[in-house]
């Protein structure tokens, strides 16, 4: 597969992601939608660790050149983890406290 | 057309149409579901790509884990009524057009980049997604930020505690 159809794939995601940001008003899509985001860069990440590995497998037949990558796309699952857990918390404050879950209440954080 | 140009476009197709309707779907509890598809579709891709540690986490941790907190939280707001308030359609037209900007901007861009021709992903080999070899590089290389990310975790742990309690 060439690259460019990795990178076509993950632009796409990423820009749907973006549109759900845009035009959804419910919190929880919102959040939903930054989730599509984290993992449609995880994706390319991938695909890149492995375009370098090959590259490197040319040179040296036991290369492990573009492992990093890949760690990096675990420790970026865990971000999003603890991320996830803070910012439901986060919302379910804000359902207590104004019995909605539309960000444009948080506008009145302004005040 | 092999078994795996056939998986790559048949995960990409299911990947594309889930995201649409994780957008697209009035109710709630549905968009979590149509993004757990999404999730299968992306692990289904480290499949392919032999990243086999990686699929495996995506499925616990994001279709597992983090959907399922998703799917209570909903249930307990009781929020599939479908009451969701609207934006007005010019704002969600002008919301669809920068999406589309954006990725019209970067695809031409990536067209236009000469030096990704002749690259080609391998699929179906290469060892670096096995769990033998990442577990050396995580416990070798990466312990610091390993140990790290375990009090991050902690930390998450008490402010949403903290966050959740009632004041």
């Amino acid at each position: 597969m060439p690259i460019q159809y990795y990178i076509y794939l993950c632009l796409a995601l990423f820009s749907i992601g973006i549109i759900g940001v845009l035009t959804r008003r419910n919190a929880i899509i919102v959040f939903m939608c930054i989730e599509l985001m984290l993992n449609a860069v995880n994706l390319l990440l991938v695909a890149f660790s492995k375009v370098h590995n090959t590259m490197a497998l040319a040179g040296d037949k036991t290369s492990m050149a573009g492992i990093e990558a890949q760690l990096f796309v675990f420790f970026i699952m865990v971000v999003a983890a603890a991320e996830v857990s803070v910012g439901l918390a986060i919302i379910v404050m804000m359902y207590r406290n104004v019995h909605s879950v539309d960000i444009n209440f948080l506008n009145r954080l302004k005040n | 057309m092999n078994i795996s140009q056939f998986l790559f476009y048949f995960l990409t197709v299911l990947a594309l149409f889930s995201a649409v309707m994780v957008v697209v779907s009035k109710n709630p509890v549905h968009s979590v579901l149509w993004l757990i598809a999404v999730f299968f579709a992306i692990s289904g891709h480290y499949i392919l790509l032999n990243a086999q540690f990686l699929a495996i986490v995506n499925l616990i941790v994001y279709a597992g884990a983090i959907m399922v907190l998703f799917l209570f939280v909903i249930m307990l707001m009781n929020l599939n009524a479908s009451a969701e308030p609207q934006k007005n359609n010019w704002l969600k037209l002008a919301g669809v057009i920068a999406g589309g900007c954006f990725m019209m901007v970067l695809v031409s861009l990536v067209k236009q980049a000469n030096e990704l021709n002749n690259i080609a992903v391998t699929m179906g080999s290469g060892e670096i997604g096995l769990i033998k070899n990442l577990g050396k590089a995580l416990f070798n290389d990466f312990v610091v930020p390993f140990e790290i990310s375990s009090v991050l975790f902690l930390s998450a742990m008490v402010g949403a505690v903290v966050i959740g309690k009632k004041a």
